[in-house]
């Protein structure tokens, strides 16, 4: 997979490749990173939606969107030269495929996630409908950040499948499948049973869960109440466009006041009418903090793997211990713990010696392997820690660089915001002075 | 004919009308006024006498433009008060609370200064309460039944729902009742009415009819000869009408709308302040991005805090001037219906004279009724002149307000969201020269 000492990445590509409306293009010059080790390869973009048809596994006629990614080698833009990018459709169910591989490939990994499968968070003016243009708009751009973020994170960025997911339309899947990676996924209860059962684990990754519980937490209670506000503004908003009509109407039996009314009664309908753009801009923050409350499962699945993996180890480790125990028990004779073996050997007479040497020789392959078990299973949690601690700082300054960028940015538009109003009412002024 | 001191209505009963000139003419006839005390008074259908010995009544108004040369300005707004002349302040203000055995109230302080004969003294000050104001209106109307009377703010007010004695109520009817105070001496008529004179002067207002058992006079006044009905009204008064009701109505429809937006900004504070919470509540479990956290949330607080400011002063300010110009309205109909009142019984009374046959000469009565009537008209249309000039104002003044006090509350909140930019900004640059060091 990795290719010795050059890690492929891609660059955040220029504006100029997108179609569609740009406003957010800050949004991608964050998502980057950047370091003296990445080299950059590839130019990637998702560049457009388009709606398919077509019958899905039950044979039943349904409508989605297909996405288009297109990619352009980085040396030849270096150069000067302009080819035509490479590009293929993809849809949304494919991506997440994907991330289900990488999550699976690299557990220790905190995955980029991918936008929200359902509009949530809506408050009433926005659709919760899948195929409305402005949903699968910023849907695309998910996408993107999505892939940019895959690509240019120092391990992720070197994945074959990854690789053949952006080249290779078709056969895809096959491939991902070969992999067998559904196979090594955790199911669930293990998950959750190592969860409560862990004795050891490591304090770090303990803080780490619970600091994912409340960035979790926290992101989604912000949305929430995010939402509740943007209705309410809407309302504010709505309502003084009801000034323009009056107005109107008012200036109609005026003699010298008419103009100055009539007028003023226009800037109202403007301030009525500018909450729409307001409101939209501020869905790319929404955006922003969505795809952090998404991070936080990402950062937990790291910390549960971990657990996962102490536990496996704590089991095996005790798994020996007991062995070990039953071994002694056996050759010594000397009954230390309660075993159903020696309450009937105690009730019904020991057994034969070839039995018991059967058993003997049974027990110290048993231990063997156990001892093999414990190994790996160290090894396995060890390099889990060493590799996912790494990744969570990264998460870390990654997180804080974005979320505090985001927060800057909702200023600039408040701040915009309240420009906007002071021009309206101050030309709703001058038509009053008028008068 | 004298010159200088204002002097008793000249009767208008000895003349046949149609001698008798409009005052606002541009004629320059002079009016051979009967000088003295003989004070014929001309009443009311009712009977009340109407007390006119101000200068600027209908008739004397005309021996005023006489010695002024410059005809022109007077006759186009023979009721200009131009500040420099103004010779009347009124103020009210200083609320106290007022605790007495039987009930509790507020008085005001109502502070006069002036340079007119008809006060004794440059400088007055006295304490009222809103039934003075009350007692004062009521007979302003009573007595001047032909000009508009300003309106006070609502008497009544249902006990629970609004607090009495609560700082925002008190101001706001003070607010109001000073305009009231200040409309009424800015009136060229009105401002020499004695009940005022009375009003502003007296240590105790005597006031001899029992307030709950006034009703409005004026809406009262029923005697129209034999139920006769307007032969036509004027267009004037038709469009005048006809503008109140549509002013009435557009003026109820802001009433509306203001105070939907101060319900609708009302909830949006609401959300707004527990969405702020969040920000604050998430500081907790973050360390470097503590510092913007916090801003934002700090930020979102100070917006808190304009929009809170600016709800209060549009329901302070804004809304009883609104309710105010409705009562005015109310008034204005009435005076309006006065006045069709006082044509109707002109009318009746001169068919029934024909109808008796009587001489060429037209009877006295008659005669005293055209008068009344086009006394009253043109009191009506000077002081609808008047009071569209002041609406204009008034309006002007009050939508300026609202637009600035908008304008007020986001300059607010964009100083703070600056403020967070620039300081998180400069954190930014100032980390990234540390790193690079």
């Amino acid at each position: 997979m990795a290719e010795d000492g050059r890690e492929e990445s891609v660059a955040a590509d220029d504006d100029s490749q997108h179609t569609a409306e740009d406003g957010i293009h800050s949004l991608n010059n964050t998502m980057v990173e950047e370091g003296p080790t990445l080299l950059r390869r590839m130019e990637i973009c998702v560049a457009e939606a388009e709606k398919r048809s077509g019958k899905n596994t039950v044979n039943m006629q349904e409508t989605f969107t297909v996405y288009l990614i297109e990619t352009r080698p980085m040396d030849a833009l270096a150069e000067g030269r302009n080819p035509a990018p490479d590009s293929l459709w993809r849809r949304y169910s494919e991506f997440e495929l994907l991330r289900n591989y990488l999550l699976v490939t690299f557990p220790y990994i905190v995955v980029p996630p991918l936008p929200e499968k359902r509009a949530e968070f809506v408050w009433h003016k926005l659709s919760a409908d899948n195929m409305d243009p402005d949903f699968v708009e910023r849907r695309r751009v998910g996408l993107e950040n999505f892939l940019l973020r895959v690509a240019s994170h120092p391990v992720l960025s070197n994945d074959k499948i990854l690789h053949h997911f952006l080249t290779e339309e078709h056969g895809w899947k096959e491939v991902v499948y070969e992999t067998g990676f559904q196979a090594k996924a955790d199911s669930r209860l293990k998950a959750l049973s190592a969860t409560f059962r862990v004795r050891n684990p490591d304090k770090r990754f303990m803080d780490m869960k619970h600091y994912s519980d409340e960035l979790q937490s926290h992101t989604s209670q912000l949305l929430r109440a995010r939402a509740r506000v943007a209705d309410r503004l809407y309302g504010v908003y709505k309502v003084h466009g009801n000034y323009g009509r009056v107005f109107s109407e008012w200036s109609a039996i005026e003699k010298e006041m008419g103009d100055g009314l009539q007028s003023a009664g226009h800037h109202m309908d403007a301030y009525a009418a500018s909450i729409d753009d307001i409101l939209e801009e501020e869905e790319h923050y929404a955006d922003q903090l969505k795809e952090y409350l998404f991070y936080a499962e990402a950062l937990r699945a790291v910390c549960r793997k971990h657990e996962l993996t102490q536990f496996e180890l704590e089991m095996a480790t005790q798994d020996l211990i007991s062995k070990k125990q039953q071994h002694e028990e056996l050759a010594t004779g000397i009954v230390r713990t309660f075993s159903f073996k020696g309450m009937t050997n105690k009730l019904f007479g020991q057994e034969a010696p070839e039995q018991r040497e059967a058993r003997l020789k049974l027990l110290e392959e048993l231990i063997e392997e156990g001892e093999e078990a414990v190994k790996d299973k160290t090894v396995e949690c060890e390099e889990h820690v060493e590799k996912a601690w790494v990744d969570m700082q990264r998460f870390k300054e990654q997180k804080d660089k974005d979320l505090r960028e985001a927060l800057i940015n909702y200023a600039v538009m408040q701040v915009s915001m309240c420009k906007k109003g002071i021009q309206m009412w101050s030309n709703a002024k001058e038509c009053f002075l008028k008068m | 004919m004298s010159v200088g001191a204002p002097r008793a209505l000249a009767s208008s009963g000895q003349k046949p009308i149609t001698e008798i000139l409009h005052p606002l003419s541009a004629a320059e006839e002079p009016l051979s006024a009967t000088v003295g005390g003989d004070k014929q008074e001309v009443g009311l259908t009712n009977g009340t006498p109407v007390e006119t010995s101000s200068p600027a009544s209908t008739s004397s108004l005309f021996n005023r433009l006489q010695l002024d040369d410059d005809l022109e300005a007077d006759v186009r707004d023979p009721y200009a008060d131009s500040s420099e002349t103004r010779d009347l302040f009124v103020t009210v203000d200083d609320p106290k609370k007022h605790v007495s055995t039987m009930e509790t109230y507020i008085t005001y302080r109502v502070s006069t200064k002036t340079s007119r004969v008809e006060f004794d003294l440059p400088e007055y000050c006295v304490r009222r309460r809103y039934q003075d104001f009350d007692w004062l209106r009521i007979k302003l109307e009573d007595s001047q039944p032909t000009h508009l009377i300003p309106p006070l703010p609502e008497k009544f007010v249902m006990k629970g729902v609004v607090d009495r004695f609560s700082e925002e109520f008190v101001e706001t009817r003070m607010k109001a009742l000073d305009k009231f105070l200040k409309r009424v001496a800015d009136h060229p008529v009105l401002s020499f009415n004695p009940h005022l004179n009375a009003f502003l002067t007296a240590k105790d207002l005597n006031k001899r009819q029992g307030l709950a058992l006034l009703s409005k006079v004026g809406e009262s006044v029923k005697h129209v000869a034999g139920g006769y009905k307007l032969r036509a009204r004027p267009a004037e008064f038709c469009a005048m009408g006809e503008y109140l009701d549509t002013f009435n109505q557009k003026l109820g429809t802001i009433d509306r709308i203001a105070q939907r937006i101060l319900k609708e900004q009302s909830e949006y504070l609401t959300e707004l302040r527990e969405y702020g919470s969040v920000y604050s509540s998430w500081v907790g479990s973050e360390d470097e991005l503590l510092r913007p956290l916090e801003g934002v949330a700090g930020c979102v607080t100070t917006s808190c805090g304009a929009l809170e400011d600016l709800g209060e002063n549009m329901s302070q300010d804004f809304l009883p001037v609104l309710r105010e110009y409705v009562l005015y309205i109310e008034s204005m109909k009435n005076v309006l219906r006065k006045r069709d009142q006082s044509q109707a019984e002109y009318e009746g009374r001169l068919e029934a004279a024909i109808l008796r046959k009587q001489e060429d000469r037209t009877p006295v009565e008659v005669e005293k009724c055209q008068d009344k009537m086009e006394c009253f008209n043109a009191d009506l249309k000077a002081d609808w002149e008047r009071w569209q000039s002041n609406k204009r104002q008034d309006f002007k003044q009050l939508l300026t307000g609202m637009a600035d006090r908008n304008i007020n509350s986001y300059e607010k909140s964009q100083a703070a969201w600056e403020s967070l930019i620039t300081l998180l900004q400069d954190k930014q640059t100032e980390d990234k020269t540390s790193e690079t060091n």
